[in-house]
């Protein structure tokens, strides 16, 4: 086991697979000779050919839709879009083709495409940088989605993406990249060193993808969560002194139903967080699918923390973020209605 | 036609304003005071002035996410801009912008646009609806030597000439598309031969000389307006600055900027010039200097001592709330 970073950690599992399996390729802009511009893929154009690790015009489309061909011709492309704001020229290519391949060509053709994204705020990107789009993409069927929270399911589900025989979209909460944050920006920048997630193996592992995981024991209230909020989250509970049950949803689609269910039910309480967009949010399939499994335990209605809906604005970081406030206040609210 | 001192002199001025804001941006960064990605114009200065010196408030152009150059020889008011990048209530998008996201449509400027491509469709429907009005006016889609690789702009610029739209598209081909070489990642790293494959003209010139870039706009400009339909200007310069604050440049020569400096600056280049050829001289070009770098202590001023936005400022602009 090694200290990393999430970057650090993402890097790692990119070249076990280079190294492993001399179908991966990576492609994106910038993330060759210069390394990205998050550093993920430093190194490896040097260590592994630029044939292996090519520079891409800015072309969202093009580049998605090449990893596609490179895909249903035998390779296992690692497509990066610099930021999760700038994928939408290459949404057609991901609507219309990735997600289809199998099931149109009734499985003679498969999508093993990763595309890596980074997403999320917390980092003051302002409306074209701190975007987090998952629900659109888990609207489509045909697509899997997911998001770690920290260093070692980063890397473990990054294998497990790459392996994958289906396209995967991996969204990369950049504001945790270099270390967890509790949603206080005051706070010096913490590092993942010392932290349990921090610990990374060297070598190949996986994480599955499709598995919740429940990072916080509790059996007061559930709080469903993913991403950079799972942080925010847990020092919201840990604020209240709350007997909190925190489970960390990691794959959107497919969906371990189950696991959140299971919480849900024991503890009859729900508060639903993440950054995105409220109205039409990935939270809204959430909410549906634990009511629908868990109505006759629920002690009060499902509850969710989002960002406005409003675009991020460049002003007002603190204002939109979900913050631990904000969380706070949910809670409390959610622990006071009695059925 | 040589242009007349007065005009001179408001080139100067304009490009001299472009080069001190970000100079001085460059400096306020590092206080940690401005929030966001900043990207710097400076050393592009006499693209954006020489296409705007022709352009009036009813032309419009759309700018990239290197945009303040663009604002500024648009005629956006400098202490606006400067409290938008700091983020402030009184900036010209009420702080919500910010630097990448600066429009302000009294000035026609549609607004910078951190999403590369993003804007050159958007001033192609600008110039239809120019066209539709039949008011004269022409829109101007600026972009980058990254840009031009994007499916947009080849959407955009076949639309214009399809539509005979009076558009104009300006590349600044400053070498980087973000941190990678022009010379990798634009094929055959002929923007105005493209152009041309699109049915339209389209000229090559210096980017770092105003007057070759104001008199290729003049021609462009003449087509425009008199029925003719799309063009492309092709602008060869350089940025002095990483793609945003706070790139290493790893991917440049340690002394390239430095010699850009001393060969490619265009407000030495235009001094130069006007100076040896009579047409202005050093005394009122330094007066320029001392009123910009007055002018841009003042706007820094304002905006550090400005309001920040109220979180009531959040929830509105908005056409629908839950």
């Amino acid at each position: 086991m090694t200290a990393m970073s999430m970057v650090q950690a993402l890097n790692s599992a990119m070249e076990v697979m280079l190294a492993r399996d001399p179908r991966v390729v990576i492609l994106g802009e910038d993330v060759g000779y210069f390394g990205g511009v998050f550093r993920a893929t430093e190194g490896l154009q040097s260590r592994y050919g630029a044939h292996r690790v090519i520079d891409t015009p800015i072309a969202e489309g093009g580049i998605v839709g090449a990893a596609i061909g490179m895909a249903a011709n035998g390779l296992r492309p690692v497509a990066e879009i610099q930021f999760a704001d700038y994928i939408y020229p290459a949404y057609d290519q991901i609507v219309s083709e990735l997600a289809r391949m199998r099931y149109r060509s009734a499985a003679a053709f498969t999508a093993p495409v990763t595309i890596r994204t980074p997403c999320g705020g917390g980092i003051r990107g302002g409306q074209t940088h701190s975007q987090s789009p998952e629900g659109v993409f888990a609207h489509v069927s045909g697509l899997k989605v997911v998001m770690p929270s920290n260093p070692y399911d980063a890397k473990g589900m990054l294998i497990a993406a790459i392996e994958d025989d289906d396209p995967v979209i991996f969204f990369e909460p950049k504001r945790v990249y270099n270390g967890p944050f509790d949603g206080d920006p005051q706070k010096p920048a913490e590092s993942w060193a010392g932290h349990p997630m921090g610990e990374v193996p060297e070598g190949h592992y996986t994480v599955p993808i499709g598995k919740a995981a429940v990072v916080r024991a509790g059996n007061a209230v559930t709080v469903v969560t993913y991403g950079t909020m799972v942080h925010v989250c847990l020092a919201a509970v840990a604020d209240l002194g709350l007997d909190a049950e925190v489970v960390d949803v990691r794959s959107m689609v497919p969906l371990d139903i189950d696991t959140l269910a299971a919480s849900v039910a024991k503890t009859g309480r729900c508060l639903i967080a993440h950054e995105a967009t409220r109205f039409g949010g990935y939270g809204a399939e959430l909410s549906a699918s634990l009511q629908e499994r868990c109505f006759w335990h629920l002690q009060a209605p499902i509850q969710r923390v989002a960002g406005w809906d409003t675009p991020y604005p460049h002003a007002f970081e603190w204002e939109y973020f979900p913050g631990r406030l904000r969380v706070r206040r949910a809670l409390e609210a959610l622990m006071q209605v009695s059925a | 036609m040589p242009l007349p001192p007065d005009r001179l002199l408001r080139a100067y001025r304009q490009m001299k304003t472009i080069r001190e804001f970000e100079e001085r941006l460059h400096v306020e960064i590092q206080t940690g005071e401005i929030p966001g990605f900043t990207h710097l114009y400076s050393g592009q200065e006499a693209v954006a002035v020489g296409v705007c010196e022709h352009l009036g408030d009813a032309d419009w152009i759309a700018s990239t996410h290197r945009g303040h150059g663009h604002c500024i020889a648009k005629g956006c008011d400098v202490t606006g801009m400067m409290l938008e990048i700091y983020g402030r209530r009184d900036g010209l998008c009420k702080g919500k912008g910010g630097s990448m996201h600066i429009a302000d449509m009294s000035k026609g400027m549609l607004g910078a646009n951190a999403i590369v491509g993003g804007g050159p469709p958007i001033a192609v429907g600008a110039a239809i609806a120019c066209k539709a009005r039949r008011d004269g006016k022409v829109a101007v889609a600026f972009g980058g030597d990254g840009s031009c690789n994007q499916g947009t702009v080849f959407e955009a610029m076949n639309l214009a000439v399809v539509l005979k739209a009076p558009a104009i598209f300006v590349f600044e081909d400053n070498g980087y598309s973000e941190h990678t070489g022009a010379d990798y990642a634009v094929g055959s790293r002929d923007i105005a031969g493209r152009a041309r494959g699109f049915g339209m003209p389209a000229e090559t010139c210096d980017g770092s000389d105003f007057f070759a870039v104001h008199a290729a706009m003049a021609r462009a400009l003449e087509l425009a307006r008199n029925g003719g339909g799309p063009s492309t200007i092709e602008a060869k310069t350089t940025r002095f600055f990483g793609h945003f604050e706070g790139d290493p440049m790893l991917y440049r020569a340690k002394d390239e900027v430095a010699r850009h400096r001393e060969t490619m600056d265009c407000l030495r280049i235009f001094r130069a010039r006007v100076t040896t050829e009579g047409l202005l001289d050093d005394a009122a070009l330094d007066a320029v200097d001392a009123e910009v770098m007055g002018l841009i202590d003042r706007s820094v001023a304002a905006a550090r001592s400005a309001a920040p936005p109220t979180a009531a400022d959040l929830l509105t602009d908005v056409y629908v709330s839950y």
